[in-house]
């Protein structure tokens, strides 16, 4: 599934890397820490978090993912933007919690993939 | 097309200039000509649209559409300056494909007369010319990167010694977090162009990360990652000045950590970072002392020993 579709279907706000929603979504992952992030989330995986810091960035970048989803309405700093904008990592914001991201996320049909290659 | 020669081809439009796409090949006509001899221009030339030119300066264009209406009306006689479209669109060389893409989008016209910076015609750009010239530079793009990746990985084949490796060096520096992660992505860019396994050059990044975070939150003095690639094997060195580690063991349990507060709230120092860095290494090695600082040392197969013991166990029976 596309990265737009599943942007339209959450009615998700796209505040970074407008021009990387035509990336094909291989998965879901859904942690708050980094060291997670970086070991379960692989490329092409869509990442749920309650992180809003630049460092966020660079775990989508190292990882190739298809972006970042920030719940909760957190605000994402703005060198984040600026830096995902850069590296063309879409950062997608919500008012919904990752519970319910997930959730609809599942519904679409994006999995959990498999962790460590 | 995959995404990232999307990438590519959206960057291309936004750097190549006009100057560098169009065609420089002038065929124009004359306002008094008719439009049986435009239509002969055309066909001849095989193009769609010919600038008209009065005296050297641009007055018009006329274009197989135009062509196509005076078949229509019987007009194939009339000179062309009463049919030609006066109020031309042109665009400058010195301009971006960019900007011609969005004319060409918006005014719908098929072609347009491109001038130097003294207002003279020097070419013409149509749609079909910017797709050609970004198609080129891709190639071209494609082909550099292939040759990089080709001298890259072949860099061990020709250097005779006993024992060939490169070494990488990478500073950290503390408190970085602006940084963080630019050690790991270049040394990651580095290893795809060496030719290694996707799948090993993901588990060395993990490592390099965990340990490039570690020195930049922990460290007092930042540090260095030293990566050392040889044929048959990885290994990756992280040192720092101090504080050290007080106790090792304790440091190694997954969920230790000594990590402040305001740390853990960006989501690191969950002490799952050595744990990792375990996970994905085929060895490692972690000494600290408080006058020495720190030093982890990990290493990763690139040719399993276990597969070629095998193998020359079998051969031997």
């Amino acid at each position: 599934m596309k990265l737009q579709e599943i942007v339209e279907s959450l009615a998700l706000t796209v505040r970074a890397g407008h021009g990387s929603l035509d990336t094909e979504v291989t998965g879901g992952y859904a942690a708050d820490l980094l060291s997670c992030a970086m070991a379960g989330a692989s490329k092409g995986v869509l990442w749920v978090t309650l992180q809003g810091h630049l460092n966020i960035v660079a775990i989508a970048s190292l990882n190739e993912l298809a972006g970042i989803i920030v719940t909760e309405g957190k605000p994402v700093a703005p060198d984040a933007l600026a830096k995902a904008d850069q590296e063309r990592v879409p950062i997608l914001t919500t008012e919904l919690s990752t519970f319910e991201v997930v959730g609809k996320l599942w519904e679409l049909g994006v999995r959990a993939v498999e962790q460590r290659s | 097309m995959c995404p990232a020669e999307v990438h590519k081809a959206q960057e291309l439009v936004y750097e190549l200039q006009i100057g560098q796409l169009m065609t420089r090949r002038l065929i124009t006509a004359a306002p008094e000509m008719t439009m049986r001899q435009v239509k002969a221009l055309l066909r001849d030339n095989r193009i769609s649209g010919l600038p008209v030119l009065l005296d050297g300066e641009l007055a018009g264009i006329v274009s197989i559409e135009d062509l196509i209406l005076a078949l229509e009306r019987g007009e194939l006689d009339v000179p062309i300056e009463r049919v030609m479209t006066c109020n031309v669109q042109t665009i400058r060389e010195s301009e971006l494909a960019v900007r011609a893409l969005s004319v060409f989008a918006r005014a719908g016209v098929g072609r347009l007369p491109v001038l130097d910076a003294d207002s003279r015609l020097v070419g013409i750009v149509t749609p079909g010319d910017i797709t050609r010239g970004v198609l080129e530079a891709l190639q071209h793009a494609y082909e550099d990167e292939e040759i990089r990746r080709y001298r890259a990985s072949h860099v061990f084949d020709d250097i005779r010694s006993d024992h060939t490796s490169l070494v990488l060096r990478y500073e950290v520096l503390v408190g970085d977090f602006a940084r963080a992660g630019r050690a790991s992505s270049q040394l990651k860019s580095t290893l795809n162009r060496l030719g290694v396994d996707p799948r090993i050059v993901r588990r060395v990044a993990i490592i390099s990360y965990e340990s490039e975070m570690n020195i930049v939150i922990h460290s007092t003095t930042g540090g260095e990652l030293v990566v050392e690639v040889a044929p048959e094997m990885i290994t990756l060195v992280a040192h720092d000045g101090g504080p050290g580690i007080p106790d090792v063991e304790k440091a190694m349990q997954p969920g230790f950590s000594t990590a402040p507060d305001w740390i853990r709230e960006m989501g690191f120092g969950a002490g799952m970072g050595l744990s990792n860095i375990n996970a994905c290494a085929d060895a490692m090695h972690l000494i600290s002392s408080a006058s020495d600082g720190t030093r982890l040392e990990a290493a990763v197969q690139l040719k399993p020993p276990t597969e070629k013991a095998s193998h020359e166990t079998a051969g031997n029976r």
